[in-house]
This record gives structure tokens, sequence and C-alpha cells, in this order.
């Protein structure tokens, strides 16, 4: 029998209706027509524009008759629409009134904030006809992607190691090799997944993917006239569509499509996808900002306001989204839920995440509701949820971070004593210490495990590593904002003179620098990150802010691989020998202690001396072992681990203790030694000559294995 | 250029010739034809494609839909495909889901 609720019961401008359902929100297709439904809880009345596809004007205009509005939610079927070439918006009646926080204007069309599928930035670059009345238009989206039993890849998240990209600069430049429409994309990237498996990273990191304007903001450098643009998009226009400009077959609408195929190809090789998503703030901006969508729907809701109606700015870019009201909370929990249900993402990684757990009037909430509720949710029950533990008005949470049980932390503390460490800095051999074992010192206490840090030596936020041991400051000049932007607490040393230099001296201590970083970096207790082309020695000119730059400073230059074989190799067997050996993942804190009674304990200090490290505030050199018996909470079975780390600018003999009985060193990794010396293949270590001592170079990392 | 599109059966298995722009007003005909094939019970789907100029996401989810209305035990050729609707089937995976190929010979 014919189902009743596909007749409709109204009709409106020739259009036959009837009343809707009001969840979902959002375009949903249902039988004979669209489902409608949209929430705003201060305005009066509402009207559903429809355009065709890019049509300069809206092809019917329909109010909700007032019987179709439940609630705060306006809902509604319409009848006979062709979906494919549909475009969809709303206008809004209500009071205007600065100081009381509402910005109704029914003369601007508004975006679905649930709208699956955004136009008006198809193409990236191209620029838009600035006169169209509706610049960012809700489409709709069909699910029918054919994903052949993918689900969400479940890796323990100790056991990843994290690749930060951008999707447009891993395969925009034309070294990339990359065919050149797909330059760019996702279907770059998907054509790159070897590359991606060569380097042995198992999880990518995709910085904002949701749908953003390259365009906010652009402007003309004013002394070099380079052309300046949101490239690196954080800031969101649209929370639940991909950005079509990453799409290869955007100009069709095929974002969806392309995008889950990407992951849908990366789970088939075990690389899992974490999203960087944005909910502290929107592209809408302060008072002077475009009215979007949620200004004009219903800025109260949305916006944290101050009482004389301005907005609060906690994100540094004039407006911060109010996270913690219900509404706003339901409308985030819904976005992460549609990425991982509709999408299979396997995690998030939460920008200036700090934000999420503050009140209405910026205040720190001790139980915030918003992470508490993605904590516990169901259908996020096994996605990675990373907060970037701080945000731009000043709350700093690395270690005090709401977890639930559930939060990971990019772990900004690492970063900082693992740079001062190995440019030579004294007094923070306890704090290595700390970083080197999962930072227990901020987790432990809490019943977090190791895995709550992420640890990272450097992002997308600050130095590349070979910049890092390149520049002494940041050089923001191209920029446009005469040096003001990026970060001042660089840690960063460059090895005798700022910046390039063909002083081969100086390029062997940056090598040897660079190789220390990535050494330390993927035997610590957590889930290492690496930023895209670190691996093949990336260069930013010392801008350590280049979020505005779509050219060649941020598009990865493949030749690089080429040019630093030697680096390249260094980097991808210290991400191998990290996965082949569990006892650098573990899911536990170190007991500091022979808690199985096999002779040794779990992890165990050294110094020059065996079993004696030097603890004092002058020291530069710390050596540690780790009992592969203990591994993984001495579930599994490994290999002893030894780590030298000499930091002083003088080589050091180091006495070694003595492996496990049958058993002897091996080196893997020496970042004194020249190549192909400096490291080997996994399982391909020689033995070392002496058993007992070892002349470790000034500034060097050793690493031994027992077998 | 329009679109047409024409269904043939020879030796069990169902021809489909596509010419000119498939978009989303004429995929309602590219889809009865394919409800016509698997009505018929053919052994095998192929559709010859290098006339079809342009094909929109409507077009594509016809492919999708025939993948699924044939049944995983009927094989899909996709015969001759321009550069242009080639690239918008391999970037959207799609590929993987059907054999494309140059020519297709139905005494084989």
């Amino acid at each position: 029998m014919e189902r009743i609720d596909v007749h409709p019961t109204h009709t409106s401008n020739g259009y036959q209706l009837r009343c809707g359902q009001p969840f979902p929100f959002g375009a949903t297709i249902v039988p004979g027509g669209v489902n409608f439904s949209i929430y705003s809880s201060h305005s009066t009345a509402c009207t559903l524009v429809l355009f065709e596809k890019r049509a300069p004007q809206p092809f019917v205009e329909i109010p909700f008759p007032e019987s179709f509005r439940i609630g705060n939610v306006y809902c509604m079927v319409v009848f006979d629409l062709d979906f494919e070439n549909l475009e969809y918006g709303y206008r809004m009646e209500g009071p205007n009134n600065f100081q009381q926080g509402h910005w109704f204007d029914p003369s601007k069309v508004l975006l679905d904030p649930y709208a699956k599928v955004v136009s008006g930035r198809d193409v990236w670059g191209t620029q838009p006809n600035w006169d169209d009345i509706y610049q960012h238009r809700g489409r709709l989206s069909f699910d029918d992607f054919d994903w052949e039993n993918d689900s969400p890849l479940d890796v323990p998240l100790e056991d990843m190691v994290i690749y930060e990209m951008h999707v447009r600069g891993f395969t925009k430049d034309p070294s990339s090799g990359v065919k050149e429409n797909h330059r760019g994309t996702f279907a770059g990237i998907l054509a790159k997944i070897p590359y991606l498996q060569e380097l042995g990273i198992n999880t990518v990191e995709l910085m904002p993917v949701f749908e953003f304007d390259e365009f906010e903001h652009s402007r003309y450098h004013p002394e070099t006239g380079e052309f300046l643009v949101n490239y690196w998009g954080y800031s969101t226009v649209n929370f639940f569509a991909p950005k079509a400009g990453y799409a290869a077959t955007g100009k069709f609408g095929m974002q969806i499509d392309e995008l889950k195929n990407l992951v849908k190809e990366l789970h088939k090789v075990g690389i899992s996808v974490i999203l960087d998503v944005v909910f502290n703030h929107t592209a809408e901006g302060n008072e002077r900002g475009p009215t979007i969508s949620f200004r004009g729907l219903d800025n109260k809701t949305y916006y944290m306001l101050t009482p004389e109606g301005y907005y609060f700015n906690f994100s540094g870019t004039g407006n911060t989204l109010n996270c913690n009201n219900p509404i706003v909370r339901g409308m985030v929990l819904d976005c992460l839920r549609y990425w991982t249900a509709e999408f299979h993402i396997d995690g998030f990684r939460f920008d200036l995440a700090s934000i999420l757990g503050r009140d209405p009037w910026g205040y720190p909430l001790a139980n915030p509701p918003l992470l508490e509720t993605l904590a516990f949710d169901p259908i996020l029950a096994r996605s990675k949820l990373i907060a970037e533990a701080w945000d731009a008005g000043g709350l700093y949470q690395v270690g005090s971070f709401p977890s639930y049980g559930r939060w990971a932390e990019w772990n900004g503390k690492y970063r900082d004593s693992v740079r001062k460490f190995i440019k030579g800095d004294a007094g923070v051999i306890g704090e290595m210490a700390q970083r080197l074992q999962g930072s227990p010192d901020l987790y432990r206490g809490a019943g977090r495990p190791p895995s709550t840090s992420i640890n990272f030596v450097t992002a997308h936020d600050g130095f590349t590593l070979a910049d890092l041991v390149a520049y002494n400051g940041k050089h923001n000049y191209a920029n446009g904002e005469n040096g003001n932007d990026g970060a001042n607490d660089n840690y960063s040393w460059n090895c005798g003179v700022e910046g390039a230099t063909d002083n081969p001296d100086i390029l062997k201590l940056r090598a040897r620098q660079m190789r220390n970083a990535i050494a330390i970096l993927l035997v610590s207790q957590g889930v290492p990150m690496l930023l895209m082309g670190d691996e093949m020695g990336k260069t930013q000119g010392g801008n350590n802010n280049t979020y505005c730059h779509d050219s060649p400073l941020n598009w990865l230059n493949w030749h690089l691989v080429e040019q630093n074989q030697d680096w390249f190799r260094f980097v991808k067997h210290c991400i191998a020998f990290r996965l082949a050996h569990p006892v650098l993942r573990n899911s536990e804190h170190f007991q500091n202690c022979d808690y199985l009674g096999v002779g040794f304990p779990d992890i165990s200090w050294h110094g020059v001396k065996a079993w004696h490290a030097d603890w004092s505030s002058d020291g530069r050199v710390l050596a540690f072992m780790l009992c592969g018996q203990h591994a993984k909470g001495g579930r599994v079975k490994d290999n002893q681990i030894y780590v030298a780390m000499n930091m002083h600018y003088e080589s050091l003999w180091f006495e070694l203790p003595a492996p496990p009985v049958g058993t002897a060193w091996h080196v893997f990794a020496n970042t004194g030694a020249q190549p192909p010396e400096d490291i080997h293949a996994p399982g391909q270590e020689p033995p070392l000559e002496s058993q007992s001592s070892l002349l470790i170079g000034d500034r060097s990392v050793v690493i031994l294995i027992a077998k | 250029m329009a679109f047409s599109i024409e269904l043939e059966t020879i030796n069990g298995q169902a021809k489909l010739t596509l010419i000119g722009e498939l978009d989303g007003g004429t995929a309602p005909l590219f889809k009865e034809k394919i409800e016509a094939a698997a009505e018929a019970n053919a052994t095998k789907l192929v559709l010859f494609m290098d006339q079809l100029e342009y094909m929109s996401s409507a077009g594509l989810r016809v492919l999708v839909f025939a993948k699924q209305k044939m049944g995983t035990g009927v094989e899909i050729f996709l015969v001759g495909t321009q550069e242009m609707v080639n690239d918008t089937i391999e970037q959207t995976g799609l590929h993987q889901s059907f054999h494309m190929v140059d020519s297709y010979d139905f005494t084989a």
C-alpha cells in the first residue's frame, strides 16, 4: 500500500507541501520530496528559498506556514523537486537589535548549518561572482556510496604514528607528479598512498576539510603584491560539508564521494584518518564580518556575546562559538556523528579545544557538558578525540583538559621540552625524563594513559623541522603583518648562521639536530606526530605562520625526497623501528620498577655511567633502557632497547648497562655517524664492537637494541 | 548534445549504448534501461560510453544503482569511456566496481 505521508496537504506558489519532520535538521530526501528542517529560537518567521544550480535569483520562495513550526523548528516537505540541480537557503525574520544580540535580516539568504554539500567555492581559487546575493549555497547529498565492508579502523591510539598534512599542499606542486587536474585534492592524496605506505605512518591528520572560504580576508601584500588567502582553512563556513575546492570532482558536486573514496582506500592499507576540526569559531568573524549562516539564523544562540552585544573573542579570530549552549552542543555532536558514521572518519583533533570547555560567558566549566557528551557518545565510542588543549583567550589546559577517560591532548610541553633539550639548554633533564615516558607528570595522577600525550616537535603552527635548526627567530615578512604574527617562543637554534648557508660544518650539525629530534620523538612513549614535509626537509624560509600562502612556500616540493634521501631514509627507519617494537608503545605508564621479577625494571635511567643518571640542573646527558619483557605491561615480549642522548657540546664515553644474558647490543641508530651508518633498517642492526662502553659524539643520540 | 540510450540483448548479455550528455534530466532514462536489463536477467551488463561526453553526479549514481540492481553475480563493463568521464569515475572510486575496458567482444 502506498504510504500516506507522500501526499501533500498544502500548496504555495505552485508547489505542493506538507508539514515536515523536525528531525533530522537539514535537507533530507524523503518519498516524493525533500524534508527541510531548520532551528531558530528568536525568529518570527522563516522562508525557504530555492535556486536552480548557480542561478542568480531563486526560482521560488516558500514561507513556512505557521502550523509547520514545531517548537523552535521550521519543518516542511516540498514535493517534486529536481534535487540534483537544487540549491537552497533561508530567509529569517525577527528582531534586529544589536544590544539584544539579534541580527535578523530577511534581505539575506542564509546557509543551512546542516547542509551536507555547499557550492559557491567549487574550484579552489576561482574568483566567485561577488555580486551574487547568496555566496555559499546549500545542496542535497546522496548517501549511496559503496563502502564495500569498510568501517573505521579502530587502531589503539598508542599504536598510531600521525602525519599532519594539508590536503592542497601535499600534491599541489607539479613536482608531486600527480595528474594536473588532481593536484591539491583528495584524489591527489589517493595517488600518493604508496608514498605514505613507504614512509610507514599509519594515520593521517588532515588540516581542516570542512567547507571554508579561501577568499576570506584575502588581500594583496602591500609591498610584494602577492595575493594572500585563507590557505590553512581554520575558519569554517559549514561543519557538515567537505570543502568542494579540495575535490577534483568539486565542479561536479562530487566532493563527498571523492573524500569517502580516499578514506576507503587509506583504510584498505591500514591508514587511519583523523580530521582537524574547528568548532571554536566560524567564518562570520566579528561585527564587521559577513552574514553567512549562524548570525542570521540565531545569533544569540550560536555565539558568545558580551552584555553590550559584541562578540567575545577567545579564538583570536573575531567570534567564539557558544559551544556549551545545548543547541550548539547538539550541532557539534550531530556533526561528529555524521563524519564518523557517514565518512568512516577514525578520530578528530579539536582546534583550540579549551573553548569547548567554556560556559556561555567564557568561564571555564568544571564539567563541560560538550566534552563529556562527546566522550560518552555511543557513535563516537571508538573515535580518537584529541584536544589542542589551549585557546587564544589564555586558557592553557595541557595536563588538565577534562578527559573523561577519553580525551588525548596535543602535548605542547613535549614540543617545548624536546626543543630546549636538543639545543643544549640546561635544566631540562627532569622534564625530558617525563616527556620520554609519555608525560606521567601531567597525566598519570588522573589515571590517563601515556597515549593521552600526542607528542610532536613540529606542527603546521610554527617552524618546520628544517627551519627549527636553521633560524633563531621567525621571519614572517611575507605574511604582511610586520612580523607581529606567529609564535615568538620557538626554542629554536640556527646552529651558527641564521638561515640558508653552504657551510658544511653547520649543515652537518643541522642534519644531526634534525635526526636527534626525530629519533627522540619516535622512541618516546605516547603518540608521535610528524608534520608533512619534515621527512624530506621542507623549509618555509623561517616563516612560522604560513597560514595565508597558496604558493610553493607551503606546497610540498617532492624533489626534496630525492635531494635528501639519507634524511628520508632516517625518518622512515625510525617509524618502522617504533612500529616493530611494542615496548615503545606502552598502554600503561612505566612503574620504574621490575614488577614482573625478570631482572630489569620496565624503564631504567642511566648517564655516562650505567645505572647512574645525572639529574643535576646543568646536565645535558640522559640515557634510558626499556625492558622488553615489560612491553605492553608484560603482555607481549620485545627486545631490550637502550637510548643514550648526549646533548653536550663534547663527545662523551658512555658506560653501557649489560644487556640481558644471551643477548648483545646492536646499533639501530647513531645520529652522530654519517649516512648510511647513522641508521639501519629494523632487523638489520649490526652488533656493537664493545659491549661495555661507547663514545657518543656531541649532540648525538644512539639507539641500541639487544638481540 | 542531446542524450540518447539504447538497449540490446546479445547472447543473453545486455548492451547499452550511451550518447551525449548524461545529467540530472536524462539520468532517469538511464535508470529505466538498467531496470529493463535486470528484468531480462542479463548475465553481463556492457555499457558503451565512447560517445558519452559528460556525466554528472546523477549519472554516477545510476552506475551505483546498476551495481546494486544487477547483483554481485553480474559483471559490469564500461567500454571506451572518454577522458573526462573516466576521470570522474576514477576520482570517486567507482572504477574499482566496474571493468573499465577499451573494447568488448560479445562472442567471448
